[in-house]
C-alpha cells in the first residue's frame, strides 16, 4: 500500500515538474479526461442530492448566523495560510494573518467575530500548499477531478497531500493525532461546512453557469484553472492576469 | 481683408470639427456606468421576465461587441473557417449570446454596481473596474469590464472579468473542448449552438 502511494506521488510529481514553466490555463493538459468527466458527473450527482439542498437550507438561516460560520471557517483557514505565507517569503502577510488569528480566536470568540478587521488588520487571500508550489515554480501538471473533492491539478493534489502529512495543523489535532480535545468528525464537519458556505454564496452563479453551458465540465475546468493562476500570481490586478495576445488579433469591423 | 476673413472662417470650422469630435468621444467608465444603469432600470421594472429579456437584448446589441467576442471565443479555429462558415458562425453566435446573456442577467433583481476606476491598457482596450454591491444572499463581487475603444465614439464591451475570471476566456475554452472532443470538427460546435438556441 505504502509502495503504491509513493509511486502515485512520484507519478504526480513527474507530471507537474514536466510543466514547471507553464501556468497558462489553456495549456494545462487533461490527461485522464474520461475519468475526470465520470468523476465530475458523480460530483454533480452529489451536489444535486446533498450539497445544493443543504446550501438552500443554509441560505434560510439568519444572515448573522451565516456570517459567524463564515468568520469561524476563515479564521481556521489561517492555520494553513500562515505557513504558506512564510514559505512564499511573504513574512509581512504571515505576521498580519498570525495577529488576525490570535485576535479573532480570543477577542472574536474562536473566530466567530472578525474583530481584527475592525482593528485595521487587513484581510488577505487564503494560501495553500498547491499555491506555494506554484509560486516556487512548479507547473500545474495534468488537470484532475477527484470524487467529492472536485477540481484540482497534479500539483494541487500534492499540495493537499502536504496538508494531510503534517502541513495542516487543524488536520493534525483532529484526525492525524489522537488528542483528547478534538474528534476526527470536527475536521470533516468543518470541511463540509466550508463546502456548504461556498455553495450557498455562489448558488445562483453556479446554477446559472450550468444552465447556460453547452459543456459544463469544460467551463468549470477553465474557471478553476484561471482562479488558480490568479491566486498563484497573488494579483488582484486584472491587467496582470489576462493574456491580451489573442484579443489583439480579433477585429469585428 | 478677404484673406483674413477666410482664415478666420477656416479656424472656426476647424475648431468646430475638433470640438464636435471631442464631445462625441465617451469615457469607458461613463459608458459602463450608463450601461449598468440602463440594465438596472430594466431589471427593477415591474414587467414580466420575458419583457425584461427582450429589453436586455436591445441593450446588449447596442453596447456589446458580440461579433468580436464570437471570433475571440473561436480561438485558433477561426483561422480555419471559410467565409461561408464565418457568416454562419456569426449568426449562430449572435443568437446564442443574446439568449445566454439575457437569461443569465434576468435572474438578478435590481443589482447595484459601482464603477470605481479605469485603466487604459492599449489604444484599443481600457479595463473598467467596478463592484457589484453585496446583499444578504451573496457577497460583494469585483467585476472588471474589457472595453474595446478602437472607436472612442462608440466603445463596446468585449469581456466581463468576475473576481479575476474572464467570461470570454471560459467561453473560448468551452467551445474549444466541444470542437476537440469531436476530432476538430467545427460543425459539432455549430450543432451544439443550434441545440442551445432551440432549447
Amino acid at each position: 500500500m505504502k509502495k503504491i502511494l509513493i509511486i502515485s506521488l512520484l507519478a504526480l510529481c513527474m507530471g507537474f515538474t514536466a510543466n514547471a514553466t507553464n501556468n497558462d490555463p489553456s495549456n494545462v493538459k487533461d490527461c485522464s479526461e474520461g475519468f475526470n468527466r465520470a468523476s465530475f458527473k458523480f460530483n454533480q450527482g452529489l451536489d444535486k442530492a446533498i450539497l445544493r439542498p443543504i446550501a438552500l437550507g443554509y441560505r434560510k438561516l439568519p444572515n448573522g448566523l451565516r456570517t459567524i460560520t463564515s468568520n469561524f471557517l476563515n479564521n481556521l483557514s489561517n492555520l494553513v495560510t500562515i505557513p504558506n505565507n512564510a514559505l512564499q517569503g511573504d513574512f509581512a502577510k504571515a505576521g498580519t494573518n498570525f495577529a488576525r488569528l490570535g485576535i479573532n480566536s480570543i477577542l472574536g470568540i474562536l473566530g466567530m467575530f472578525d474583530v481584527a478587521s475592525s482593528m485595521g488588520f487587513e484581510k488577505y487571500e487564503k494560501e495553500d500548499y498547491g499555491q506555494t508550489l506554484g509560486v516556487m515554480g512548479a507547473g500545474p501538471g495534468c488537470y484532475l477531478v477527484l470524487p467529492v473533492l472536485g477540481s484540482t491539478t497534479a500539483r494541487d493534489t500534492v499540495g493537499i497531500i502536504g496538508g494531510i502529512v503534517g502541513g495542516d495543523p487543524w488536520y493534525n489535532v483532529t484526525v492525524r493525532n489522537d488528542t483528547q480535545y478534538f474528534k476526527d468528525s470536527d475536521y470533516y464537519i468543518s470541511r463540509g461546512a466550508g463546502g456548504v458556505d461556498f455553495r450557498a454564496k455562489n448558488l445562483e452563479a453556479i446554477d446559472n453557469l450550468e444552465e447556460n453551458s453547452m459543456d459544463f465540465y469544460a467551463s468549470v475546468k477553465s474557471l478553476y484553472l484561471q482562479d488558480r493562476q490568479k491566486k498563484i500570481l497573488n494579483s488582484n490586478q486584472t491587467t496582470e492576469t489576462q493574456d491580451d495576445s489573442d484579443w489583439d488579433e480579433v477585429s469585428s469591423d | 481683408m478677404y484673406f483674413k476673413r477666410k482664415i478666420y472662417l477656416l479656424t472656426i470650422i476647424l475648431l468646430f470639427i475638433g470640438l464636435s469630435k471631442h464631445s462625441y468621444s465617451i469615457e469607458p467608465n461613463i459608458f459602463v456606468q450608463s450601461t449598468v444603469n440602463r440594465a438596472s432600470t430594466i431589471l427593477s421594472n415591474d414587467i414580466t421576465k420575458e419583457e425584461k429579456i427582450e429589453k436586455l437584448k436591445e441593450v446588449a446589441l447596442e453596447t456589446v461587441d458580440i461579433k468580436g467576442i464570437g471570433f475571440y471565443t473561436l480561438g485558433k479555429h477561426r483561422k480555419t473557417l471559410s467565409d461561408q462558415q464565418k457568416k454562419e458562425y456569426s449568426q449562430l453566435f449572435n443568437k446564442y449570446f443574446l439568449k445566454s446573456f439575457s437569461s443569465r442577467l434576468a435572474e438578478y433583481s435590481n443589482p447595484k454596481i459601482d464603477v470605481n476606476s479605469q485603466e487604459k491598457i492599449s489604444e484599443k482596450y481600457t479595463i473598467v473596474s467596478s463592484t457589484l454591491v453585496g446583499t444578504d444572499e451573496r457577497p460583494e463581487v469585483k467585476i472588471d469590464w474589457r472595453i474595446y475603444t478602437k472607436n472612442p465614439e462608440k466603445p463596446l464591451i468585449r469581456d466581463l472579468i468576475i473576481e479575476g475570471l474572464s467570461l470570454a476566456r471560459t467561453q473560448k475554452e468551452e467551445f474549444n473542448s466541444i470542437i476537440q472532443s469531436n476530432d476538430g470538427d467545427i460543425n459539432a460546435l455549430f450543432a451544439s449552438l443550434k441545440e442551445f438556441i432551440n432549447k
